[in-house]
């Protein structure tokens, strides 16, 4: 892989077969490449349904693809998400790869300030600094201190989603996916997301997006990545 | 940076092939193949009578196996075969480098001994005899399972079930093992106190990078805590992987069955 990037898509495929409903098969893409340079941000463009959120998944390995290759520079090396085992796939996002979903997936009885220095532990930051960094983070995104040591599981959905992006934020990951980091926030709220993934690119890392509001997908990307309508349904 | 990123240890803990195992001529388990790394939490899930409590004791010493091979990578003899393995070598193991979580509470403990000597006992066993020491690391574990110093001499009995389990895993952990084997943990308990047990577990295997093999039919509990899956029908191995992959994009029928009649996992 060619030193100016940080992820390289080839010839990707994806189905679903859904044994549970007899079996129906759908095609969601077929045979794509994709390219991401450091300090850069594709947005992910198309209609609903068209396999968005689903490429998205594939990168992070969340996703299985039936074909094809995801390569990303994992410090020296270049790893294919496609095949890795479970235990470099867990390696590589934890110091490589980010995600910030569409939805907090809560973690019972773990106070929101913890959900958010997870990550940056699992890196090796210690402990002390992790919290300190969550807080900042917290803090820039207006998350009320009362709520800090409480558990997610009762916190309104916008509170929960800028749980969730400090959560992606508090590791400065070399590549970042994001699914619709936006959603759900007001405007100031917004403004700061974009302020972070602004500063992540400043910083040199690769970013992957989906952004629905036309005006943030125009400040943040640099370029649109065009997913065909679904074609097959057999 | 880079040291950090250097990928993972290289060489397994636990190396198993081609395991299987009859009741008579019943099937338990059959053709299970897999590497468990350092630090690895590895779920077994699957439906009743899938073959995993089979399994667990093929892996934990306590099946004698006719089908395939176990190596461990022990810290006193390098690699060493299960099968092959002397009674007496196997014992130390058991003792010093694995632990067992039953289900059941009172399979793991000793009911009629206090809460301090539960833990204690297993200090003993490798060889330590200090008493005031040992009862200084019996209190240090009944503050990490979070049970009332207060309540060292009291017999197990007295206990809840979350609070027999919590004991069951301070007696597991207080001799520092590389390996433990968990067979539903959780089971049988409330919701609101397997929250508190699953919480725990989790922070106890991430801050003794403990290997774990675990045993649970609920997904949840699987998500929470294992790296990987493996889900398991009539004892063969069909879907295994990372644990989020398993089960947001589950591809055998049976995962996918499994998976979609869980309400929200
Ligand atoms: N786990 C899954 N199992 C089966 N089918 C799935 C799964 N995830 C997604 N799909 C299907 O794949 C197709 C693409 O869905 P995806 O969520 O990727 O679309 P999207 O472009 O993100 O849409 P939106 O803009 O509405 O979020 C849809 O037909 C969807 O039903
Ligand atoms: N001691 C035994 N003697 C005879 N058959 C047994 C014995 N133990 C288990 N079996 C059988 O072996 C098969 C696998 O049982 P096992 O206990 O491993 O299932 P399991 O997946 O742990 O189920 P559960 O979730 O109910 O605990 C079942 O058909 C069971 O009836
Ligand atoms: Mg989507
Ligand atoms: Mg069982």
């Amino acid at each position: 892989m060619d030193q100016s990037f940080v992820l390289q898509v080839r010839d990707l495929s994806k189905d679903f077969t859904v044994h549970t409903q007899g079996g129906v098969k759908i095609a969601v893409f077929a045979g794509l490449d994709l390219d991401l340079e450091a300090g850069r941000c594709v947005a992910l463009h198309g209609p609903s349904g068209c396999g968005k959120s689903t490429l998205l998944r594939s990168l992070y390995a969340n996703y299985k693809p039936d074909a094809g290759q995801i390569l990303i520079r994992h410090g020296e090396a270049v790893v294919d998400m496609v095949s890795a085992e479970p235990r470099i796939v867990l390696a590589v996002r934890r110091y490589t790869l980010g995600y910030v979903s569409q939805f907090l997936r809560v973690i019972p009885r773990v106070p929101a300030i913890d959900v958010v220095a997870e990550p940056a532990i699992l890196a090796g930051i210690p402990l002390a600094l992790a919290r300190e960094k969550a807080a900042s983070l917290l803090e820039r995104l207006n998350v009320s201190r009362r709520l800090w040591d409480l558990a997610p599981a009762t916190f309104s959905g916008g509170e929960q989603q800028r749980v969730n992006v400090a959560r992606g934020f508090i590791v400065d990951y070399p590549v970042l996916l994001l699914d619709e980091p936006t959603a759900s926030l007001d405007a100031g709220n917004r403004e700061t997301v974009v302020q972070l993934m602004e500063e992540a690119k400043a910083r040199g890392a690769g970013l992957v997006g989906i952004f629905h509001d036309k005006e943030i997908r125009d400040r943040i990307a640099d370029r649109l990545f065009d997913l065909p309508r679904l074609q097959s349904a057999a | 940076m880079n040291a950090a990123l250097a990928i993972a240890p290289a060489s397994p803990l636990l190396e198993v092939r081609g395991v299987g195992h009859f009741y008579g001529n019943r099937l338990g388990c059959q053709e299970v193949s897999f590497d468990l790394y350092p630090g690895e939490v590895l779920g077994i899930v699957g439906e009743s009578g899938s073959g995993k409590t089979t399994l667990l004791s093929c892996l934990a010493g306590r099946l004698d196996f006719a089908e395939g091979r176990i190596r461990y990578d022990s810290r006193s003899d390098g690699l060493v075969d299960l099968a092959t393995l002397s009674e007496a070598k196997r014992r130390v193991l058991m003792r010093t480098e694995w632990g067992i979580v039953h289900q059941n509470p009172r399979d793991g403990l000793r009911m009629g001994v206090s809460a301090g000597a539960n833990i204690g006992e297993r200090l003993m066993a490798v060889g330590q005899r200090h008493f005031g020491k040992i009862r200084a690391a019996a209190g240090d574990w009944l503050a990490q399972v979070e049970i009332a110093a207060d309540r060292m001499d009291d017999l197990p009995m007295s206990f809840s079930g979350g609070m027999q389990q919590r004991l069951q895993i301070a007696r597991n952990l207080v001799t520092g093992p590389r390996l433990v084997f968990m067979d539903e943990p959780t089971g049988g308990l409330d919701v609101s106190v397997q929250a508190r047990l699953l919480d725990l577990l989790r922070r106890l295997v991430a801050d003794m990078s403990l290997s774990v093999i675990l045993v649970t039919h609920d997904l949840a509990v699987a998500r929470l805590l294992a790296h990987r899956l493996m889900v398991m029908k009539g004892g063969h191995v069909v879907e295994s992987g990372l644990t989020d992959q398993v089960l947001d994009d589950p591809h055998h029928p049976y995962t996918q069955l499994l998976v979609s009649s869980m309400l929200q996992v």
